[in-house]
């Protein structure tokens, strides 16, 4: 064992960082639903329960335990995977919260991948062409694509190529096991209206970033070394571009698991969102515990990740070690 | 034979020119020096050369390269500086891609070149000609110090067997001992590898230290241009003669038995230490900024504390003025004893520091006699015609007028800043002022200004200095007794006269030998 | 920032003028709409633009130009009112961050991330489990997302601002961190803020848009412009019109306020022109 180097030292502390966002994370959630008025094991038994029925399946649920306990017994669960049983569906959160998943994270990852191939290449083409009519006509249309919410993107992208076209599905979802590309199928119009405000986000950014760096010495440099322009930002520009880029990528990838929330709406899509505003909408405290705690650990993850390749992309985080 | 000539080159930026009409030559095997201050065009000169001006400017005249015109192509032109023109930039640190490895961009530029050579054969060869040791081949900028990158830069450069080097300010953001090595190395290189050089700077002795023709340059223009030697004896143009005048630093002449036997500051013994090492303080010791440093200075005296930058002078100053807090040991200002920040209001009232950088000091929001007025908050209540009257007499001590307390800091030159600075620091009447670098981020010709406004306002109000520079000519001008400071600790003392004839420590020797010559 | 930066830079120019006139439209809804908007006519419903009604009618009959100018109220002020929370929560976070340095800002940064693992969506979500829905959720939703935004921009500003000389001379004057965080730092960090500002109130109206669109913001009878695509959502397929009239709008009030913040950005500060947008996700 040698001194540990910085980068050790830097992911440590991020690890560290992580553990204890998720930590209050978790304690604001449990706190907040606890707060909620009314008793769940009423709620479940309904009016005409006896108290001695209550009671019973207070003491079942550990709902008489001293609030401290319960909280540790409930983070104690979670880290163990066991997120508790919806008492209104009689499944574990853990199962109903992994089914909705399989919509909600393939949707994601699919408009992450729609938006860095289409935000990147249109960001550095303006960019590279800066002041020039490609630019302003790319600049125009991402001011656009800034402006339009997603939802009303989708239900736009819904009239013309499934209404107008029939191309596509207008909304609904078939499940994977049974028809992968009939699922697929029906992620592609979701995919593409919750990536149409990420790309122009992105492609803003990067214009922004390149066109900063642009300006550095070290491009002069470059150029002195006998490269044009162009080949000097294309070989020591972009890469250096992609630092700020990083930290988008993150928000972003954070900010469209939450978008697809909102998106699931207009196609009907069974995602996450759904079964959390059933679960409101039922007083399914245990559902709603779980199904946030999920999508906050989906955002520090992403963040703790964007760390990491911080980390790697940057050699000035790796410390003095040659 | 020209290497390079420029005829009737015109730069201009929207409509106004930055280069005016301007003609020059430089022939093969010249080692040409370009002085001028900042903004006189002599950097955007050099990279017409090299076809870098940025495309916002409008250019006129003709850049001929070996004869030829440079090429329109980009491309063509790009090779072209690859293959027979190398640069050296001011700022190393920025010049270089902090995210590729030294060994990987000294190779890139040999790739570009074209040099029938295996290329990772000759980067350790390169290495060895600017005294980097191949184990930096690996390095990324950021690990290396300044002069390491600057000797990096270098290698860059002539990696393509360049015939001309042009070098742009290459010292001018390193500390004086590395300042001169890098100069040394560059004449050496020239000498060794029969190269043309075109040297820019607003040194005049580093030109005349490395140069064999001069051109100076005074707001785009060119105003002379000659052999080296016949340029410094008899400068024709008056903006040359300005210069060399400014550059020549007398001895202000100090306050006639002014100096008092009583000491009016004295630093007793003062540390300032920084836990090192993160999660692990244990595994590094801590590192000792400034180590046990004792001084006095009497009332009326002036004295220097001069050092490499990092020796900790800075850190020092500022836990005098009250900035930072001494770790250990304590001072006395006329008998007030504090260690730093805990300083009282009313003995804050009677030091104050001028700042090295006359655009900083000054709030952009407030007016300037609203910023000259902060520090009469140490004073208590006082009346609006006291304030004002204050105010008045501060700014008429520095030579400017009062009606200018209603401007803004945008409205002044850098020059005159610096006197409101100045005057800053004497609107509480204090009788110690500290000067962190008061000329260094001055332009070469406001230097003598503002060296004799400070001798006399010694003078007049009894005021005790403190210098905190590097320039050891400026301290030999000014100071009455001057502290030599290495790693935290005072090595050396004594009168400025004795101490620079005789050094005793190897500091203040490799000081002496980083000297530039004077010139004339 | 004067008249002839105005001139200069006419994206800006169009942005102000645009977002004021939208802000003003939906002002006058307070005292006059064409038509009541709570006023049904079932008979009168899925009208297309005409002289009576500029912008047709709804499923209900409603005038849909009345609906628009108190929607757009509705979402100025819920994106406005979240991000008044943001600032007079963030700013001075972020300022006693710049200011004291050390553990303060060490909290500061830790509270900022904290928030920041709480997407808008999801504050709304346990917001309405606690309290039921309601314009207020969106509200203190947006300001949970803006809280974090507006503690990044003022500490980063506060940290450049500190370093200046000009900072350590108000301490050698005798001045705290609070007296120096008010006459020097917010000042000079006021630009900077007033650029975030104007984005994050298009972020507002986006998100109070997904927000009601969701039914976890704006409540029937009022109305808002994501109320309205709520409402239009099972007919756009047959009745498109009533979904586009909503969503146009909140396009150009959003690209008017982003014109005007980019705008802003380049007139003000020309060193600032690149730090906005960093927050633009999330």
């Amino acid at each position: 064992m040698g001194v540990p180097c910085p980068m050790t030292l830097y992911l440590l502390r991020r690890f560290a960082g992580f553990v204890v966002t998720m930590f209050v994370a978790a304690l604001v959630i449990f706190f907040l639903l606890d707060l909620l008025p009314g008793d769940p094991a009423r709620f479940i038994l309904g009016i005409n329960a006896t108290p001695e029925a209550v009671a019973a399946l207070r003491a079942q649920m550990g709902l008489d335990a001293p609030v401290h306990q319960r909280f540790i017994q409930w983070v104690l669960d979670m880290v163990r995977g066991d997120f508790g049983l919806s008492h209104t569906q009689g499944l574990p959160v853990a199962q109903l919260i992994a089914e909705r998943m399989a919509v909600t994270l393939p949707l994601s990852i699919f408009a992450m991948i729609v938006s860095v191939a289409v935000g990147l290449p249109v960001g550095i083409l303006a960019a590279m062409r800066r002041g020039k009519a490609t630019d302003t006509a790319l600049m125009i249309l991402v001011q656009i694509g800034v402006a339009i919410p997603n939802f009303w993107f989708g239900m736009l992208l819904t009239l013309l190529f499934s209404v107008t076209l029939h191309w596509l599905p207008t909304g609904g979802f078939v499940p994977w096991h049974e028809d992968p590309v009939a699922a697929l199928r029906s992620l592609i119009l979701p995919g593409l209206a919750l990536a149409l405000p990420q790309a122009s986000i992105l492609a803003r950014v990067m214009r922004t970033a390149l066109v900063d760096v642009t300006e550095q010495d070290f491009i002069r440099t470059a150029r002195a070394k006998g490269l044009t322009k162009a080949e000097a930002v294309w070989r020591h520009g972009v890469r250096n571009a992609m630092l700020p880029i990083l930290t988008i990528l993150g928000l972003q990838f954070a900010y469209l698991i939450a978008g697809t929330i909102i998106v699931e709406n207009v196609f009907y899509l069974p995602g996450l969102g759904r079964l959390i505003f059933t679960a409101i909408s039922e007083r399914d405290l245990v559902l709603v515990g779980g199904a946030t705690i999920v999508l906050v650990l989906a955002t520090t993850v992403t963040m703790l990740i964007v760390d990491l390749c911080y980390a790697l992309v940057d050699p000035r985080l790796r410390g003095r070690g040659a | 034979m020209a290497l390079v000539e420029i005829d009737d080159l015109t730069i201009a930026f929207s409509g106004r020119p930055a280069v005016a009409g301007l003609t020059l030559r430089i022939d093969r095997g010249d080692r040409y020096g370009i002085i001028g201050e900042s903004g006189s065009g002599k950097s955007l000169t050099a990279l017409a050369i090299a076809g870098l001006l940025p495309d916002s400017s409008t250019v006129a005249g003709a850049v001929r390269f070996d004869g030829a015109p440079l090429p329109e192509d980009e491309r063509v032109l790009a090779r072209l500086r690859g293959k027979r023109i190398g640069m050296v930039f001011q700022e190393p640190m920025t010049a270089l891609n902090p995210l590729m490895t030294i060994g990987e961009q000294i190779e890139e530029a040999i790739v570009l070149s074209e040099v029938p050579d295996v290329a990772n054969l000759v980067v350790p060869d390169l290495l060895d000609e600017v005294g980097l040791s191949p184990s930096h081949v690996g390095r990324y900028p950021h690990q290396l110090s300044g002069g390491q990158r600057q000797r990096a830069m270098i290698a860059m450069a002539l990696a393509s067997r360049p015939e001309l080097m042009i070098a742009d300010e290459p010292t001018s953001a390193l500390d004086v001992i590395t300042q001169r090595v890098v100069l040394d190395l560059i004449a050496e290189i020239c000498k060794r590898r029969q190269m043309t050089l075109l040297f820019i700077s607003h040194d005049i002795r580093a030109v005349a230290t490395l140069c064999s023709r001069v051109g100076v340059m005074q707001a785009g223009r060119m105003v002379e241009q000659g052999a080296v030697a016949d340029v410094l004896k008899s400068p024709q143009a008056a903006y040359t003669q300005k210069l060399l005048a400014a550059s020549r630093m007398d001895r202000r002449p100090a306050p006639v038995a002014s100096v008092e036997e009583q000491d009016l500051l004295a630093v007793m013994g003062v540390s300032r230490v920084y836990a090192q090492g993160g999660l692990w303080p244990w595994r590094d010791p801590p590192l000792r900024a400034v180590d046990r440093v004792d001084l006095t200075i009497g009332a009326g005296e002036c004295v220097a504390l001069v050092g490499p930058s990092g020796c900790g002078k800075t850190t020092l100053a500022r836990m005098i003025v009250g900035l930072d807090s001494a770790s250990e040991g304590r001072m006395l200002l006329d008998g007030v004893p504090y260690r730093g920040r805990d300083l009282p209001p009313g003995s804050r009232a009677a030091m104050s520091l001028v700042f090295q950088d006359p655009f900083s000091s000054f709030d952009p929001r407030m007016s300037v006699g609203t910023s000259l007025a902060e520090p009469l908050h140490l004073l208590g209540v006082m009346s609006r015609e006291e304030r004002d009257a204050r105010l008045r007499e501060a700014v008429e001590a520095v030579g400017l007028d009062a009606s200018m307390l209603t401007r803004y800091p945008h409205e002044f030159s850098g020059g005159q800043r610096q006197r409101l600075a100045i005057a800053r620091a004497l609107v509480t009447r204090p009788r110690v002022v500290v000067l962190d670098e008061p000329v260094s981020a001055l332009d070469v010709s406001l230097r003598g200004d503002v060296l004799n406004l400070l001798a006399r306002l010694r003078a007049e109000h009894g005021l005790s200095y403190l210098i905190i520079s590097h320039d050891l000519d400026m301290v030999a001008a000014m100071a009455d007794r001057v502290l030599v400071m290495e790693a935290g600790r005072i090595v050396e003392e004594g009168r400025p006269d004795e101490l620079f004839a005789r050094p005793q420590h190897s500091l203040t020797q490799a000081l002496m030998l980083a000297r530039l010559p004077d010139v004339a | 920032m004067n008249w002839q930066a105005l001139r200069h830079n006419p994206s800006l120019l169009i942005g102000l003028v645009a977002t004021l006139a939208f802000a003003l439209l939906g002002v006058v809804s307070i005292w006059w709409t064409p038509y009541p908007i709570e006023q049904v006519a079932i008979a009168q419903r899925f009208q297309g633009p005409s002289p009576a009604h500029w912008l047709g009618t709804d499923h209900l009959g409603r005038d849909m130009l009345s609906l628009i100018m108190s929607g757009t109220l509705t979402s100025f002020v819920v994106a406005a009112l979240g991000v008044l929370i943001g600032v007079a929560v963030g700013v001075p976070m972020g300022l006693a961050a710049g200011a004291w340095g050390g553990a303060v800002e060490w909290l500061v940064l830790r509270i900022s991330d904290l928030t920041f693992a709480f997407p808008a969506v999801i504050v709304a979500i346990l917001i309405t489990a606690l309290a039921g829905p309601g314009e207020t959720n969106a509200i203190i939703a947006i300001g949970v997302f803006n809280v974090p935004v507006f503690a990044r921009v003022a500490r980063g500003g506060a940290l450049a601002v500190a370093t200046q000389d000009y900072v350590a001379a108000a301490r050698l004057a005798g001045h705290g961190n609070v007296s120096i965080a008010w006459r020097h730092l917010l000042p000079n960090i006021m630009s900077l803020l007033i650029v975030q500002g104007t984005i994050q109130l298009s972020l507002g109206i986006l998100a109070e848009a997904g927000l009601s669109y969701i039914g976890l913001g704006t409540q029937p009878p009022a109305t808002s412009l994501g109320l309205m695509l709520r409402d239009a959502q099972s007919l756009f397929l047959i009745h498109p019109w009533l979904s586009v009239v909503p969503g146009l709008t909140i396009v150009f009030i959003v690209i008017a306020l982003n014109l005007a913040g980019d705008g802003l950005r380049d007139a003000m500060d020309p060193r600032l022109r690149h730090q906005g947008l960093a927050h633009g996700a999330g």
